[in-house]
């Protein structure tokens, strides 16, 4: 094969099921005996359960069964885990309230599961639901962080609602750096939180079989080893090799579908109860209440400047909103996950981050794209660019002067940059994105009645979190590897299977592409199978841009030891010492000779294992390989956006947005642009129109997309994307990941941008047209 | 949704005359607006009495300078009629940008009517082109038909058979659209009717649409954009959420009407 497959930008494999509709997700399987669950929701969001009557609906027609909170309580149902124990700044472990699958005794977000119906139909157990009276006693209620420490207390264990307080960074150092700074700048913001909105509502389908007591759960998730994990170990207390989870085709995720939802946890006990299985999909409605949301911080941040502009230290102070009970990963995603995020691409020689995570009466807060790192990046890129206005340097020139350039690079937040060159990107996203000429189309905009502002950001990522122990040593409680396995067939086509989970990003054809590569066959000669507990050996699933850095490094491995036990069957297929035998892309040969043997051949031979050495090898071709990483990878880029503000109705474009980023090696770069694409129109989309909206009273504003604003195509311009590439230095595919960082960069760019062209300092995301214009009228 | 009967008359006093049986009894037009309340369980009619194969009730009848569109035809009818686009092509343009092309394919202009939602758009065409509104008991002008929040002139069971415009001189319609639901945030409709009468409707901002006075005064003396430009609307009782203040309510009231003029005088 001449071409490499690495890099071609390949046509997706899965698009034909998905395009044609053929695609199989979890409300699509339907098994023998189906029943239908509905939950009833809680439609305060502080309130004292006084009594749930359950009589009528129990009557009611087709009703299989009604389930309450006391109901799961004597069943000693657990309440879920939370995945990641944060230490405080005093040494002492978070509070970790219960988190009760369903309502025990009090409510404390409005959509909390308080009952569930199961029946024979959905529509009989959406009916029936409506039959049971729960007596609510209110209660007052708090949804904002920065009024929670005041308000009424949600949990016992937490009378300020306060999880914890934590730090990171050299206090002493930066107070110190800033009491001799030239110039200080300082803001202060929400970093909105967001609403995820997958095309495909969370679902389950739990079945029990008294035949061999097993179950079988189907759930639209991002990781289902892990979703296994936590139901059988934390919450029912069930064999895990009893249990098989399977996440079908799955319509996208963001973040909202790594957690383990008290939904399943109640389907999957009831289908036990019933020996029946019990199927659950969200309505739209309920994934607005109930799937986790994203972001919600108030922060302050504060960067200090010598006189020429070179960073001395930044100090930020941010208060965490983590709703009403601690998802999955709730806790590390404000800490963790931002905090060592801080450093940007600079060399800040000292950071302090203190981070309060407070419960209120909003649904829980978890990982949402980008998770952490956006809110980060939000932090570093806005301060730069107001210190180089306030300053009067020019924002490309300030960030060069700072820039890393050394690498490794050991940053003041704990996090060590294995390689990059935020030069390069910036340098190719000035040419691209026509900086030069930004003065004209300023005035060009001008004549037509608009502002135009143009704006920079400078991310940088950490995916693929790792390695295990690290994390470990930082309170996660579950490991951060992959798991995949090459099984390669007589005929020698292969069939990959990989602990990542594919809902949207398209790695049927990604590993795909990797292991064709590597074994010298074609793409259709290799068939990937993710997503279920029983075919899968484990796996940790997918966020977090993990996958081809993570997933796809224990694909390499296996593939290393398959080719090296082919190496041995082809030593003695052409009778040569095995260190004679040189393997490239399909073919074994005797080094010097032409003396050689295919791969499928190989394969063959240990399969058919008649000329074979038996005593000395197993026959077959299989091989497995966990891969834990010895660091996260670093993507990095450079964005930059011009918006035009309408200064009559404060209506805001963007109207042009260039992205230059640093993946390391790409795979299928049709594939990343895709990624990149989604990415930015998600990050626009928090900077312009996306905005979860409570009430003082924790009713939810923006619960239905008449009111919550996804950003539309029309909403984004044509995307001028590029890349550049230093290659990760710690995997062999030399690659870090794309997910994420389209949502990481673009709110800080937009944002710098609009500021630009209303000429004020800051203004709340999103930035729609009534929060411009009234910008503009304050200005 | 909840279970409900469906009847499908073949009159207009058929089903008028199912609509005096059935109390809780819904006529059903496009459904565009009522359907997704039933989806939602927000609306739980007894009885749907779909209006859809009444062949009185559908088509558009053009003479001179008057159009009469039937109650059941659709937006996307309206959008593309050559009769509209020549007698009144400020309305065609209207019907053009309601809600999506799904929605301008089931949605209809009597069903919009009925319904009287705040935001929609068809209401601010009515009172501006002085529209009358034709039910199966009687004639209704524009000014009187719209009376709060999803409520208007008519009685129960009555039912809105046609609607009749008269072309103006010339016309526009500007929206500021919701940009979550699209719906108009504030829809203006300016039609200039010639010797000072001018006639300017609103949509969006109000418990229903209303006509702005002081606007279609300042218009009747000079029809130009800066007649207008500087009219500091009043903010009070204008609608108040999420989306939009008052204020900015009153402000974007100046300015889409500003631009229906200058999309008028074009």
């Amino acid at each position: 094969m001449t071409s490499s497959l690495i890099g071609a930008r390949v046509p997706r494999k899965e698009d034909y099921r998905f395009l044609t509709g053929s695609g199989l997700y979890t409300d699509d399987v339907a098994l023998p005996g189906q029943t239908y669950a509905a939950f009833v929701r809680s439609p305060h969001a502080h309130a004292v359960l006084r009594s749930v009557k359950t009589d009528k609906a129990k009557k009611a027609p087709g009703v299989i069964a009604v389930y309450t909170g006391p109901d799961l309580a004597a069943a000693k149902v657990g309440g879920l885990p939370c995945g990641w124990l944060i230490t405080d700044v005093k040494g002492q472990p978070m509070k970790e309230p219960p988190f009760p699958a369903l309502a025990q005794g009090k409510v404390r977000h409005v959509g909390e599961r308080v009952a569930v119906v199961i029946a024979e139909s959905a529509a009989q157990a959406r009916d029936a639901a409506e039959l049971i009276e729960v007596d609510y006693q209110a209660l007052p209620a708090v949804v904002s962080a920065a009024q929670a420490k005041k308000g009424p207390a949600l949990h016992d264990i937490a009378p300020d609602n306060t999880c914890y307080v934590w730090a990171l960074g050299d206090k002493a150092a930066v107070d110190g750096a800033f009491a001799k700074a030239a110039h200080v700048t300082k803001l202060e913001f929400v970093n909105n939180r967001l609403i995820p909105n997958a095309i495909e509502p969370r679902s389950v389908n739990a079945s029990y079989s008294r035949a061999d007591d097993s179950y079988t759960v189907y759930v639209a998730s991002q990781n289902p080893h892990v979703e296994r994990l936590l139901m059988t170990a934390f919450v029912l207390g069930l064999p895990e090799n009893k249990v098989r989870v399977v996440a079908p085709d799955v319509g996208g995720g963001f973040g909202s579908k790594i957690y383990l939802y008290a939904e399943d946890v109640v389907c999957t006990w009831a289908a036990r109860q019933l020996a029946r299985p019990v199927k659950w999909t969200a309505d739209r409605s309920e994934a607005f209440l109930s799937d986790a949301h994203g972001r919600d911080h108030v922060t302050v941040a504060e960067l200090a400047l010598d006189k020429d502009g070179k960073f001395l230290a930044m100090r930020v102070r941010t208060t965490a909103n983590l709703g009403a009970y601690l998802s999955t990963f709730a806790s590390c995603i404000p800490t963790i996950l931002y905090a060592t995020l801080l450093a940007g691409q600079y060399t800040t020689p000292a950071i302090y981050c203190e981070v309060t995570a407070v419960f209120t009466n909003t649904a829980p807060v978890d990982a949402y794209r980008g998770a952490g790192r956006p809110e980060a990046t939000y932090v570093v890129e806005r301060l730069v660019e107001t210190a180089a206005r306030e300053m009067k340097i020019d924002a490309a020139q300030l960030r060069r002067k700072n820039f890393i350039r050394q690498f490794p690079y050991q940053t003041p937040v704990a996090l060590c940059y294995d390689t990059g060159n935020y030069e390069a990107t910036l340098d190719a996203a000035m040419k691209i994105a026509d900086v030069a000429g930004f003065k004209d189309r300023r005035e060009q905009s001008l004549r037509r009645g608009k502002l135009r502002g143009m704006g920079y950001a400078c991310y940088i990522e950490a995916c693929g979190i790792a390695p295990s122990n690290v994390a470990g040593s930082l309170g996660a409680r579950a490991g951060l590897f992959e798991a995949g396995e090459i099984r390669v067939h007589p005929t020698g086509t292969v069939t990959v299977f990989t602990g990542s989970h594919a809902h949207g990003q398209g790695h049927e054809t990604t590993f795909a592409q990797v292991v064709a590569e590597r074994l010298g066959l074609s793409i259709e000669q290799v068939e990937v199978v993710h997503g279920d507990t029983s075919k899968i050996l484990f796996g940790m699933g997918t966020y977090g841009s993990r996958s081809i850095a993570v997933g796809g490094t224990a694909i390499v491995k296996a593939l290393d030891k398959i080719v090296a036990k082919g190496k041995k069957i082809a030593a003695h297929l052409l009778e040569a010492a095995e260190a004679d035998i040189e393997y490239d892309k399909g073919v074994f040969k005797v080094a010097g000779t032409d003396k050689k043997k295919a791969f499928g051949e190989v394969a063959f031979a240990a399969y058919v294992p008649h000329n074979y050495p038996l005593d000395k090898l197993e026959p077959g071709l299989n091989e497995n390989a966990f891969y834990d990483p010895t660091n996260f990878t670093f993507p990095a880029g450079s964005y930059v956006c011009e918006v035009e503000v309408d200064r009559e109705t404060g209506d805001t474009q963007v109207v042009a947005f260039t992205a230059v980023d640093d993946f390391g090696k790409l795979i299928n770069p049709m594939i990343v642009e895709g990624q990149v694409h989604g990415g930015l129109t998600q990050g626009i989309g928090q900077a312009l129109t996306e905005g979860c909206a409570y009430d003082e009273t924790g009713q939810l504003i923006t619960g239905s997309l008449t009111d919550y604003c996804i950003p539309r195509a029309s909403d984004v311009p044509m995307f001028k994307i590029d890349t550049r590439e230093t290659p990760c230095t710690h995997n062999p595919l030399g690659v870090k990941g794309c997910g994420e960082a389209g949502a990481i960069g673009a709110p800080a760019a937009v944002m710098n941008a609009i500021t630009d062209a209303l000429g004020v300092k800051d203004l709340p995301m999103p930035a729609t047209a009534q929060n411009v214009w009234r910008a503009m009228h304050r200005a | 949704m909840h279970a409900f009967q469906y009847h499908r008359p073949t009159s207009s006093k058929e089903a008028a005359t199912l609509a005096g049986q059935k109390s809780e009894g819904r006529y059903l037009a496009g459904g565009q607006s009522l359907v997704q309340a039933m989806k939602l369980r927000l609306s739980s009619p007894t009885d749907l009495i779909d209006l859809g194969t009444i062949k009185d009730l559908a088509g558009i009848k053009a003479s001179g300078a008057a159009v009469e569109i039937g109650a059941m035809t659709r937006h996307a009818e309206v959008a593309s009629s050559p009769e509209i686009k020549k007698t009144i092509p400020s309305l065609a343009a209207m019907a053009g940008m309601i809600g999506d092309r799904q929605v301008r394919h089931m949605g209809t202009i009597g069903g919009s009517l009925a319904n009287s939602d705040p935001a929609a758009d068809y209401p601010a065409a009515v009172l501006a082109l002085n529209a009358t509104i034709s039910t199966n008991k009687r004639k209704i002008a524009a000014d009187s038909f719209f009376k709060g929040l999803y409520e208007t002139a008519l009685e129960p069971g009555e039912l809105i058979t046609a609607v009749s415009f008269q072309a103006p001189k010339r016309g526009a319609y500007m929206k500021f659209k919701n940009p979550a639901s699209r719906f108009a945030l504030v829809g203006v409709y300016v039609a200039d009717y010639g010797s000072g009468n001018v006639r300017v409707g609103v949509t969006g901002a109000g418990a229903s649409a209303f006509r702005q006075t002081e606007m279609e005064k300042a218009l009747g003396a000079k029809f130009a954009p800066d007649a207008v430009a500087n009219i500091k609307v009043k903010p009070d009782g204008l609608n108040n959420d999420l989306h939009a203040s008052p204020e900015y309510r009153a402000h974007l009231i100046t300015v889409m009407c500003k631009r229906a003029v200058e999309q008028a005088l074009k």
